[in-house]
Order: structure tokens, then sequence, then C-alpha cells
């Protein structure tokens, strides 16, 4: 008795174990079919490189969304990638244990902000500012670049602090010992052992990026045009999907569906790159 | 000329501090200032009240409902499911193509973005099965999203008990699930409330995933296909449809310290787990 | 005096590598059997072979057989769980569970459906004293137990494979971070407990295979190279490398 119960729990269990992989399924099933043939008919060329996003008139180009995505995830980086990477060498080479291990987690709650708040914030103070000194509407390219930058910075942060952990101490005791500055360690040892898991941390953070929707909605502006500076309005392929699913039908619905297939193998390419990276940095151990 | 490395050091030093601390500045920055504009909203009868003239005036009651029905619906599904998968990855199997696929799906789902979440939810939930916008279709559609989260914490909580305990409980007849049971769930419990608490902390921020599968009604929901708002959605709404900004600080202050108070003590129960440990 | 154990050509493989090579031999119940040899010899492979505790890692390739009690204990079908309770383990490193002295003991019973609280306390009792321990924590059975000292901790481990009443103790270096009032305490237990049980002994600690056990094997490289009497293994081995070892030029 008792092991038919063992061999049931196991066949349960296995059941259960495959949930995970077939939402994925689901998920890449559904949103495929009602995409894919949209493309098909369309063409992928015109989808993705005319610049003319006109529904009523049945034109579907996506590629100033596109732009927008790719300069906003961009700016994102140069934002949220130094200061992460700055912030992550402070708390892991200079600061003492003790006060990391509360400062992390601090920092972490960064990562529990609703992202509708930072969209918040920067619409009621950050656009505000900008249109002030900078010129320009305020919801903007550069809006957009900076609250993206911050929100990624707990990731950046915590898997670059996990990375520089790793490298072994005797690295760093070598070249302490023949009279560098920790200064100089960080700068020739630690961050080329652990180049790979920065890397990977910051890929990830820029995947984040590219899939936020609401703080991007509020602060970026939402006009539909190749931005040509900063401070320019800009929509994002994740605005286009969020702002007109509500009252899109027929082709229109299906085209935007289409750029979340987009985005969705933009985001899975770009994940998977980090996760070779960050395995790359495991083998090296 | 050359400037000596102990200079460079000095500015390497303030400069890397100064980044923390402006990081902590802004975390500091925006916390307060929401709070500062939105705690002299929060009343009683904010917090009780039902919203009149579409949110400009009243009450936020239905979406603190919302707010908690929803994630409490994705965990009550996601939680089982995902403690069990990451049993059976980490006690049932070895390491084979088997477990390398379910990972990859695992990791996959855990970089979708949100608005993805939705547009499924949508199109799966909502119009092939047929639940229309409701607290139905959107729990189904976050317990789908924060199911990575929770196979992941899970896993590594699992990882964590000694083998030697495994190996003891083995050795004095147990059975895989027996050893499960009595040995690794029990000391693996803490880590794996930690990623269910971070888990309710990000379902009850989440907007995107929700708009498009509990529809927005304001209205206090009676069943579970009853469509609803959460505070997320709400404080949405009004900021960007400029309907009350009083309000709309009001819901953000109380949205906030509902996730900071759910995530500091999913904290603060991770570290008292690690310090009974040592 | 019958065979408890028989091991005919055992070879044993973990993926390519090959870990045992044709170990023959007979183990009589109700004695102490020491098992010595350098690190790497195969002797805790072969240990935990005995009650198939290697299937944990990678499911080993067996050559030749393993016989308790005249069955193949690894022929298809056979009752893996059955066999570890007829035979418990101590291990090198004392690991008590995270749970009171009481909760530990009663673990393997519990496992088999006894429940009855008359009965386990009875268990209790007579575990603890077989170990040795029973004075040391009688007030305090519900305390942790990993409070106790290292010593203690391993007689704990015992009195907990003894609560499941096996017919064999497989002992894997037990005494091995051990002081030596906590070994000699081991020593005694043992000593007594060949009475009713199988004991053994795999030990780097050759002097104490010499005080305790009733015959030594001396396994090599994955190899058995000689077997017998303790005294005469001891004193007028037949093979060059048992007296190597004993005398200490490797090791």
């Amino acid at each position: 008795m008792k092991l038919i119960g063992e061999k049931g729990v196991q066949r349960a269990l296995m059941f259960t174990a495959f949930s995970a992989i077939s939402a994925l399924l689901l998920i890449a099933l559904f949103i495929l079919s009602e995409g894919l043939p949209f493309i098909f008919r369309y063409g992928i060329k015109d989808f993705l490189f005319s610049n003319d996003w006109v529904p009523q008139q049945g034109r579907f180009g996506i590629f100033p969304m596109i732009a927008a995505s790719l300069w906003v995830t961009f700016g994102a980086m140069v934002v949220g990638a130094p200061l992460g990477v700055a912030v992550a060498l402070f708390l892991s080479e200079y600061a003492p244990r003790p006060v990391m291990r509360v400062i992390k987690p601090t920092i972490e709650l960064l990562a529990a902000i609703p992202s509708v708040v930072y969209g918040f914030i920067g619409v009621m103070v950050l656009a505000p500012l900008i249109r002030e000194f900078l010129g320009g509407p305020g919801l903007s390219l550069l809006g957009g670049s900076i609250i993206l930058g911050i929100m990624i910075l707990p990731t950046v942060i915590s898997i670059s602090i996990d990375s520089i952990l790793t490298v072994p101490q005797s690295y760093r005791e070598g070249s302490l010992a023949l009279g560098a500055t920790t200064w100089q360690t960080i700068y020739m040892v630690t961050i080329k052992a652990s180049k790979s898991g920065i890397i990977a941390s910051i890929i990830l953070g820029l995947g984040r990026a590219v899939g936020e929707t609401m703080a991007v909605i509020m602060v970026a502006g939402n006009s539909v045009n190749i931005p040509h500076s900063p401070l320019d309005s800009v929509r994002t392929l994740t605005a286009n999907i969020a702002l007109e699913m509500s009252y899109a039908t027929g082709m229109h619905r299906q085209a935007l569906f289409a750029t979340g297939v987009v985005l969705l193998v933009g985001i899975i390419i770009l994940n998977s790159i980090a996760s070779v990276a960050l395995r790359k940095r495991m083998v090296k151990k | 000329m050359r400037i000596h490395p102990r200079h460079i050091q000095k500015v390497a030093v303030v400069m890397l501090g100064g980044a923390a601390l402006f990081t902590l500045l802004i975390l500091i920055f925006i916390i307060g200032f929401i709070l500062e504009k939105g705690l002299p909203v929060i009343s009683l009868r904010f917090l009780t009240g039902k919203p009149e003239d579409l949110g400009r005036s009243g009450g936020i009651f239905p979406t603190i409902i919302g707010t908690i029905l929803l994630p409490l619906l994705a965990i009550i599904i996601a939680t089982p499911l995902g403690i069990f998968t990451s049993v059976y990855l980490s006690e049932y199997t070895k390491e084979t193509k088997l477990t390398k696929v379910i990972r990859f799906g695992t990791d996959c789902l855990a970089g979708i973005p949100s608005i993805i979440f939705g547009l499924f939810g949508y199109i799966f939930f909502v119009v092939t099965l047929g639940l229309g916008w409701s607290i139905l279709s959107g729990g189904l559609t976050l317990a789908v999203m924060i199911l990575p989260t929770i196979i992941r914490t899970s896993e590594e909580a699992i990882r964590s008990v000694p083998k030697s305990y495994r190996e003891v409980s083995f050795s004095l007849g147990a059975t895989s699930w027996q050893t499960v049971k009595r040995v690794i769930l029990p000391n693996a419990l803490p880590g794996i409330v930690t990623g269910v608490m971070l888990s309710i902390g990000r379902s009850i921020g989440e907007t995107a995933a929700v708009i498009f599968t509990a529809g927005s009604s304001l209205r206090l929901p009676e069943s579970i296909l009853d469509s609803t708002r959460t505070m997320a959605v709400h404080f949405y709404i009004l900021a960007r449809e400029g309907i009350s900004q009083e309000n709309a600080y009001g819901t953000a202050a109380t949205l906030i310290i509902a996730v900071l108070f759910i995530n500091l003590s999913a904290y603060w129960m991770m570290s008292r787990f690690i310090a009974k440990r040592s | 005096m019958n065979d408890k154990f028989n091991i005919k050509n055992l070879s044993f493989y973990f993926g390519k590598k090959k870990c045992l090579s044709n170990i023959n031999f007979d183990i009589v119940a109700n004695e102490i059997l020491g098992i010595i040899g350098p690190s790497g010899s195969g002797k805790t492979t072969f240990l935990r072979a005995l009650n198939r505790m290697n299937d944990l890692d990678i499911m080993p390739r067996v050559e030749g057989r393993i016989l308790m009690d005249g069955n193949d204990i690894y022929a298809t079908g056979y009752d893996v769980v059955s066999l570890r309770k007829k035979v418990g383990m101590v291990f090198a490193m004392p690991v008590p569970l995270p749970m009171s002295i009481y909760e530990n003991v009663v673990y393997g019973p519990r496992l088999s459906g006894i429940s009855d609280k008359n009965r386990l306390d009875e268990l209790v009792e007579k575990s603890l004293t077989s170990a040795y321990i029973w004075e040391e924590v009688k007030d305090r059975l519900k305390t942790s137990g990993m409070r106790l000292s290292g010593g203690q901790q391993q007689r704990l481990c015992l009195a907990r494979a003894l609560a499941m009443e096996p017919d064999v103790i497989l002992l894997d270096e037990p005494c091995s971070g051990l002081d030596p009032i906590s070994t000699s305490k081991i020593e005694d237990a043992l000593t007594i407990l060949k009475k009713d049980y199988t004991i053994i002994l795999v030990t780097n600690n050759t002097k104490q295979a010499a005080r305790v056990a009733d015959r030594t094997a001396f396994f090599l490289m994955g190899g058995l190279v000689e077997f017998g009497d303790t005294k005469k293994i001891f004193t007028a081995p037949d093979q060059k490398e048992t007296n190597d070892y004993i005398t200490g030029r490797f090791g």
C-alpha cells in the first residue's frame, strides 16, 4: 500500500513540474497564433521597418516604436549600468560586511516599488524639471530613460554583487600583497574576474527595461515618431500595446499581438545571452 | 605627471560611495515624496468608503478588496504548483534533459514582461475560456506570472537543506516522500515563505497584467467572476486621467505602505531564519 | 554461527570508474567486522553498498552479488526501504536532525508507522541506554539534539539507528572527530551490542580495529587484500601489503 502511495506521489509531482513549461508553451501558442498570421499577411518588412502607424487606415509599421524601445533601453543602460556597478563595487569591496548586509536589501526595496509609482514620480517630479531646464514637453525619451535606469538598478546591483563576491579572496590578496591599492585591485583584478557576471546583470536589467510598460506610458510622452533628440516624446512597443489594446479590433488587435511577438523574441534573445554569460561565470569557477 | 595611486584611490572611494549614497537617496525620496503627499489623504473613511464620482471623491475600499483577492488567488494556485515543482526537480530527478527543459521553461517565464502576460491572460482566460474580465482571469494570470519566482526561491531553499539530513533519513528506511515531508520541507519553509511573500508584493503592485484580465470595475465584487479594480490600477487611472491628484496620492501611499510592509516582513523573516541557523 | 552476508565476486562501477573489484568473503552474524585500509581504498563504498546508500547519488553498476540472509539485495524489485530498516548506519560526522533528542530517536520508528506513545518511550529509553547516553540526557529529552557535544551527538546517532531494531549496524569511521573518552564509550557500546546485532565498522584507525573487531578485512585500491581473525591480521598477516599498512609504512 505504501509503495503505491510513493509511486503515485512521484507521478503527481512530475505532473506539477510540467506546469512551468506548459504555461510557457500556452503563452507562446496563444500569442503566436494571434500575432503570426498578421505578420505573414501584412509582410514582415513593412511591419518592422515602415514608419507609418495609422491603424484607421490599416497601416501598421512599428519602426518608430522599435526605435523608441531601443533608445529608451539604451538610455536606461547609460543611466543605470554605471551607477549600478559603482554601487555594487562600493558595497562589496569597500563597505564593511555588516553594513553591506543592511544596505543591500534596502536598495532591493527599489524593486518592490510598483512601476506605476515610478511613472507617477516621473510625471510629477522629473518631467517638470526636464521641461524647465532643458526644454521640450518634459514627457520625453530622456525622462523615460532616467526612470527606467533607476528601475533596473536593483537588478544590476544585486546580480553584480553576487558575481563580485564569488571572486576568490586569493585574487585580491595576491594583488594587495604586491602593493596595489584597493582601487587598483578592483580595477585590474576584481572587475576582470567578475566581468561576465556584471555584463549578465546589465543585460538582464535591459531585458526588464524593454519589457517595462506602465512607467514608460506615464513618462515618455507616447507620440508615434522616431526620436531626433532626447527631449522628444516617444512611444515604446510596450506602451503601444497597452494604450491601444483596450479599443483595438480585428487587424488592429492582431497587429498589437504581433508587436507582442516581436517583444517576446527580443527579450528571449536578451535573456538567453544573459544566461550564457552567467553560466560562463559558473563554469570558470 | 603621474597621480599617486593613493589619491586615485581616495577619489574612487568618494565616487563609489557617492553612488551608493545617491541610490539610497533616490529610494528615500520616492518613498518620502509619496508618503508626504499621500498620508494626509488616508483616513478611515478613505480606506473603508466607496469611490464616488469615478474616484474624484470617496474612498478606495473596493480596490483594497481587489488588491487582496487577486494576489490571494494567485498565491493559492501558484504556491503548491511551484513548491511541488521544485520538490520534484531537486528530490525526484537527477540532472537529465527533462530537468534542463523544465528549468529553461522556468527561466523564460521569469523574463516575460507583464504586458505579455496581460495579452495572454486576455486572449486565453478572458476570451477563449470565456471567463471574462474577472477576479478569476486576473488571479490565474498573476499565478502564471509569479510561478517562476516561487519555483526558483523554493529550489534554493530546498537546496540549502544539508545533504546529510537526507542521508540520515534514507538510512533509517524513509521513502523520498517521507524525507521531503518530514525533513526537507520543514527546514526549507522559511526560504519558501520569503519567496511567496516577495511574489505577493509583486502581485500587489502589478498593473499591466491586471488591467487586461480583471478589468477595472469600481463596484465591490460579489463573485469570482466579477471584474474588480486593484489599488495599482486605480492609482494609474486616477493619475493618468487626471481625475483626482489628491486621491491618487492617497492610493499610492496606501499601496506603498502595503508593499513595503510585505517586503520588509519577508526580509525580517529571512534574517531571523539565517540567525537561527547559525 | 550463520552467515549474515555473503559477498560473491563483487565489483562496483560508478559510471566508468571501477571502485571495487572482485570482493569475496562472508560476514558472520553477531560479530564485529572491522574494515581497515588507506583513504580511497573503497572501504566506504563497500559499506554503503550493504544498505544501498550508494543508490542516492548515481545508480552504480553492480557485478557479482551481495546476499543478506541468502537474498541478493541488488536483485531487481528488491525492497530497498525495508533493507535500510534492517541495516542501520552511523555516519562519520555526527548528524543530529534539527529536532529534540526524543524526536531524533523516534524519527525512524515513526516512519515505520509506530505511533503508540508507550512503545515509543520504551524504544527511546532502550536505544539511548544501549548507546551509553541515557543517563546524560534522560532529563532533557525535549531539548534540541544539536545542543549536545560531538561525542554525545554521535551516541545519539547510534541510538537513532538502534531504535529501528535492525539486524545489522554499519559504522563509517564513527569516532573520527571525537575525543578519546567518547571514542571508548562508543567502542564499549559496540562490544556489548554485538550480542544482538551484526556490526561492521569501517575505521581509519587500525588500533581501533585491533581493540574491537573480531575479524578484520584489509582493503586496498578497491580490492580485498586480506581477511581473517583480528589477532592474526595484526600479528602475523599473510600479505606483505597488510603488514606494510599495519606497521605504518604507508597510509
